[in-house]
């Protein structure tokens, strides 16, 4: 291509703990290391920092540009000049999850007690200890209050937590197709998910570090995620009935283009994601629950917070009835609320892909937090 | 022909009855919007009175507007949106133009006098003059300023007379406080039900025994 992009490169960078962090479970996981990535200017009274919390199998790169680079950061169309998180004006943040497998420590990390990595050893964590971490992480950037917390899917949950755990620190919550808590089906799809894992001969009991990872079975979780990140008619749209263009070798060879998508997915996926973080997130995903035995009304009771909830009329696996309930949580909280149900027809995935709808209400929920310049759109 | 004249008064008429609102609500207090739209009213209200406070909308692209405009939006219909809400929770819960598009009328203007503790309401009169004439002499159903929309294409569901909502307070024990009456831009005294395209009312529910003697 002979189109000349201006790409403005980043770099994650990574803080050291060494005191640790003391988790959920009562375990004290020293040293921590967290990989994060910032984009604009913190103001001279640093009250512009937003922080960013990434989905699932996100990364601390969220915008912009790394040498190696095919394809920018994972929420690029939605932080920059002038886009709905403007670098311009905010001081952007986004760290690897604690768990994770990008540079934060998690169960592909050394132990520095036995020189090997924990694998089947790592603790269990919590979205709780994720938030934790990031506040760990926050303090060291000298930051003392969010103007917003935002995320999509678990990004959201982060954000909501965050809300939660420490209201005086967080000033606006941005929660985007997400929930109080899973559901019966979302943790049945991440049994599946993790089941797929331990089936494989490969994954003996975590312990496959300096070996061959448990590949099939990580592609498989993998291959059932793609399908529950898409809708009925996006996936009718984009395969329909069509055929796969290089013939089946074998009977049950992909024959359809959805199985060769899935397959291409699951296969990309091994490459970038350890299926003991995979094991380890979901768990922390379906064990998070910010409602427990609490009356709806006291979930926000602490924060004064303003929220932004946004769901999506085609997302199956976040469906808008979960975001209307988080939505009822602030509305009884006595919380300033903002909601929107955007029409799309992409499913889950329309948090990484409907920009324009997104943008108009982030950029105008965020203004009125902190209305002190005037727009400045590009 | 029709459009034309359905697409200028939609534009006009609200405004004057904004002016009424604004006029109403006392400074700072807490407003609830049902059917805001993209939120004019309400960033009205908190320019000019300071009030806090949301609004529900329908339209996923006025819920955009509005949010864009700064203001506290909830998408939903106004029909399921007042459970959640504790009695008394704000100042004042605005109907204004949106009452007669609610299937149910008489739960939401129940909820509303629960959830607020005033409720001002504004609505089409369909009972204004050149509806009637448009019916007696043209036997045809109305469009007028305030009755914009052809029988095929109307939001509206209910259709109801300035004299038929004070009739309705009246046996339901809803206390009017407040009354105005527009036509076109002008506000009316004389005669309402006949020359007004619309009317505004700000209620309130009395104390509970007051309420209960009275249902029947």
């Amino acid at each position: 291509m002979s189109v000349v992009v201006h790409r403005e490169y980043v770099e994650t960078r990574t803080a050291v703990f060494t005191e640790g962090v003391p988790l959920d479970c009562g375990f004290l996981l020293a040293p921590l290391t967290v990989a994060y990535e910032t984009y604009g200017t913190l103001s001279p009274s640093r009250d512009n920092a937003v922080l960013i919390a990434h989905a699932f199998t996100g990364d601390a790169h969220a915008a912009f540009w790394h040498e190696s680079d095919e394809k920018p950061g994972w929420w690029h169309d939605m932080i920059g000049p002038g886009k709905a998180f403007d670098t311009d004006r905010c001081f952007i943040v986004c760290s690897n999850v604690l768990g994770g497998c990008k540079g934060t420590t998690g169960p592909s990390t050394v132990n520095t007690a036995t020189g090997k990595p924990y694998g089947p050893d790592f603790p269990p964590i919590t979205i709780r200890d994720m938030v934790r971490v990031q506040k760990k992480l926050m303090d060291h950037l000298g930051i003392e209050r969010w103007l917003a917390v935002a995320g999509g899917s678990m990004g959201g949950m982060q954000a909501l937590q965050w809300a939660v755990d420490y209201p005086e620190a967080v000033q606006s919550v941005i929660a985007i197709a997400t929930a109080l808590r899973h559901s019966a089906q979302q943790i049945a799809l991440d049994e599946v998910g993790r089941q797929a894992i331990m089936a494989d001969p490969y994954w003996r009991d975590g312990n496959y570090y300096g070996s061959d990872p448990p590949a099939r079975g990580l592609a498989v979780a993998r291959m059932l995620g793609h399908i529950t990140y898409m809708s009925d008619a996006s996936m009718r749209e984009k395969f329909g009935r069509r055929l796969k263009e290089s013939g089946a070798r074998f009977h049950f060879d992909p024959l359809f283009e959805v199985e060769g998508y899935l397959h291409y997915r699951g296969e990309s996926f091994i490459k970038r994601f350890d299926a003991n973080s995979y094991l380890h997130i979901t768990r922390a995903m379906d064990t998070y629950d910010l409602i427990g035995e609490r009356r709806l009304a006291e979930v926000f009771a602490a924060t004064r917070a303003r929220f932004l909830v946004i769901s999506f009329s085609s997302d199956w696996l976040y469906p808008p009835p979960q975001s209307q309930e988080i939505v009822r949580a602030c509305k009884s909280a006595g919380c300033d609320t903002t909601y929107c149900n955007i029409q799309s027809a992409y499913g889950h995935d329309a948090f990484l892909v409907e920009f324009a709808q997104q943008t108009r209400l982030i950029r105008g929920f965020l203004n009125r937090i902190r209305p002190t310049r005037e727009n400045r759109n590009a | 022909m029709h459009s034309r004249r359905i697409r200028q008064s939609v534009c006009t008429a609200p405004d004057r009855s904004h002016d009424v609102i604004i006029e109403w609500v006392q400074q700072g207090s807490s407003v609830l919007d049902l059917g805001c739209g993209d939120g004019t009213l309400l960033r009205r209200l908190h320019r000019e009175r300071g009030t806090t406070g949301c609004g529900i909308e329908i339209d996923e692209e006025q819920v955009c507007r509005a949010v864009e405009q700064g203001v506290s939006v909830l998408h939903g219909d106004i029909d399921s949106g007042l459970p959640d809400y504790a009695d008394r929770s704000f100042a004042y819960v605005i109907l204004n133009q949106s009452l007669q598009q609610v299937r149910h009328v008489e739960t939401v203007l129940n909820e509303a006098l629960r959830v607020g503790r005033r409720v001002i309401v504004g609505f089409p009169n369909f009972a204004y003059l050149p509806a009637r004439l448009q019916l007696f002499f043209g036997g045809r159903v109305p469009v007028t300023g305030s009755l914009p929309y052809a029988w095929y294409d109307t939001p509206n569901l209910h259709f109801l007379s300035i004299k038929d909502f004070v009739e309705y307070c009246r046996t339901r024990g809803i206390a009017v406080e407040r009354a105005a009456y527009i036509a076109g831009n002008r506000r009316i005294r004389l005669l309402p039900n006949l020359r007004a395209d619309s009317g505004l009312f700000m209620l309130h529910r009395p104390s509970e025994e007051t309420s209960h003697g009275s249902m029947v």
